[in-house]
């Protein structure tokens, strides 16, 4: 009972600490920091979800490798023992829209950096440029 | 952007052509092997990234520029779309415009290849003229603080 | 309990203790090398788990924003005080945190359990897929069956990248203005 939950607790986990990053930080480092921490955890969430586990052996990618050639045997077990994809599908995108959205930031921390010679989140709400 | 010592341009130079081939054969053979564009287009940022930092940015101006970043990446993005309009050829958007072969070959299953390609051009352009904004932009920052000294 | 758990479990602590590391520590050159350990850590339990693709994307991925946070950090000068750590904040903290753990431990009792996935539409992609000729089925995943995803995904990716273009133009300055702003 406990292994079919503790992998997801262990990642809300992850996901909380990237929470406590965003809330409680001041530095502008720590709190990109904090949303990259939550962007792995999502992700690791959404695998975790696709996760089938297979009658024998190592997890079983969704890949028809050419030693099965055309059995259909072969396939069929393939199709019904394998790791769910759409997961995977939607992780993919989402793993290179997390790296934009943390250019994007980086960007953002630099011109900021520029204008106010500090990352600290209290002194550049308080000065006015 | 100043670059790094002549060990590491010197490694660079040999090992720059095999990183950017391993991620065209990502990129191609998506459909058959894990990968496909993003991983490959990511693959081909990263290669063009370790250039940047071994070189500098401004002895690459000519040849590895802003404008060929911006010029490859809306190419990927209108390659995508074409591919999808293409598809009105066999009936609805995003369609195989024809007939998908099977078996382990680089031209099968459809226009998939094509919007491999699409998408790594997209993806590595993007991501290598974000970098290279970056650069320059941390270069031109450098010398205004120099020169207000 | 079979080998993919333990080694998940073993990887999942390596990520928690990466993760608070790289959220606690005072010195931001460290912060963000533990957080290139954490994207490794995912890239290795991605393997584990079943989905090679995303490893590889997930390796370089981290390698690129371990280098861009680097390049904010290093030489750049930083003064900001954290709050001071008594102990009220400590144990506020504590509590929220093991809060949201034991409330999603009591929650996801109703979902389905770990390495059962609930969905039928991937079967039924992996079949239509397979008998279009498609052998890498995440590939046939992302292009075909969910291609305006995709494309949704290339519309954002191009949104932020222009983005950056747009917050780091300096070529709208032309000499005078640079004197302008100096003063200013």
């Amino acid at each position: 009972m406990l292994h079919a939950v503790l992998p997801y607790v262990l990642c809300i986990l992850i996901f909380a600490i990237g929470l406590y990053a965003i809330a409680v930080k001041k530095n502008l480092v720590k709190v990109i920091i904090g949303v990259m921490l939550i962007d792995t955890a999502v992700n690791l969430f959404l695998v975790l979800i696709g996760y089938r586990v297979p009658l024998r052996g190592a997890a079983i990618a969704p890949i028809i490798t050419p030693q099965m050639g055309s059995s259909r045997q072969a396939v069929s077990e393939l199709l019904g023992n394998a790791v769910d994809p759409l997961p995977q599908a939607l992780v993919l995108t989402s793993i290179v829209i997390g790296l934009s959205v943390t250019a994007l930031m980086v960007v953002m921390a630099l011109r900021l950096h520029q204008k106010y010679g500090t990352f600290d989140l209290t002194q550049i709400t308080k000065l006015k440029g | 952007m100043r670059g790094m010592t002549l060990i590491v341009k010197t490694i660079t130079a040999l090992l720059i052509g095999f990183i950017l081939l391993f991620g065209f054969c990502v990129v191609l053979t998506g459909h058959l092997t894990p990968g496909g564009g993003f991983a490959g287009g990511v693959i081909l940022a990263a290669a063009l990234l370790l250039v940047v930092l071994a070189f500098g940015a401004d002895a690459l101006k000519e040849r590895l520029g802003h404008n060929l970043a911006v010029v490859w990446e809306s190419l990927g993005a209108i390659g995508f779309l074409a591919v999808g309009a293409l598809g009105f050829i066999a009936g609805t958007f995003f369609a195989h415009f024809f007939a998908p072969k099977t078996g382990f070959v680089l031209f099968a299953a459809g226009s998939i290849p094509y919007l491999n390609v699409a998408v790594g051009l997209k993806v590595g352009a993007g991501l290598f003229g974000a970098f290279l904004m970056l650069a320059a932009f941390r270069e031109t920052e450098r010398a205004g603080r120099e020169e207000g000294d | 309990m079979s080998a993919t758990l333990a080694i998940l479990y073993v990887v999942l602590a390596f990520m928690i203790i990466g993760a608070i590391v790289a959220v606690e520590t005072r010195d931001l050159l460290s912060s963000v090398l533990c957080l290139g350990a954490v994207g490794f850590g995912l890239s290795v339990a991605d393997l584990v788990l079943g989905a090679p693709d995303l490893a590889l994307t997930q390796l370089v991925v981290e390698i690129f924003s371990v280098v861009l946070l680097i390049r904010t950090v290093v030489a750049r000068e930083d003064t900001t005080k954290e709050f001071i750590r008594d102990t009220p904040h400590v144990a506020f903290m504590g509590a929220v945190i093991m809060a949201i753990v034991i409330g999603v431990y009591v929650c996801f009792q109703a979902l389905t359990p770990f390495g059962d996935p609930p969905m039928i539409m991937g079967q039924t992609y992996m079949r239509a897929a397979e008998q279009a000729g498609a052998k890498n089925l995440v590939t046939a995943v992302v292009l075909d069956f969910r291609g305006y995803d995709t494309l949704g995904e290339a519309t954002v990716i191009f949104a932020a990248i222009v983005g950056c273009y747009a917050l780091l133009r300096t070529r709208g300055r032309t000499a005078q203005h640079e004197g302008h702003d100096a003063h200013s």
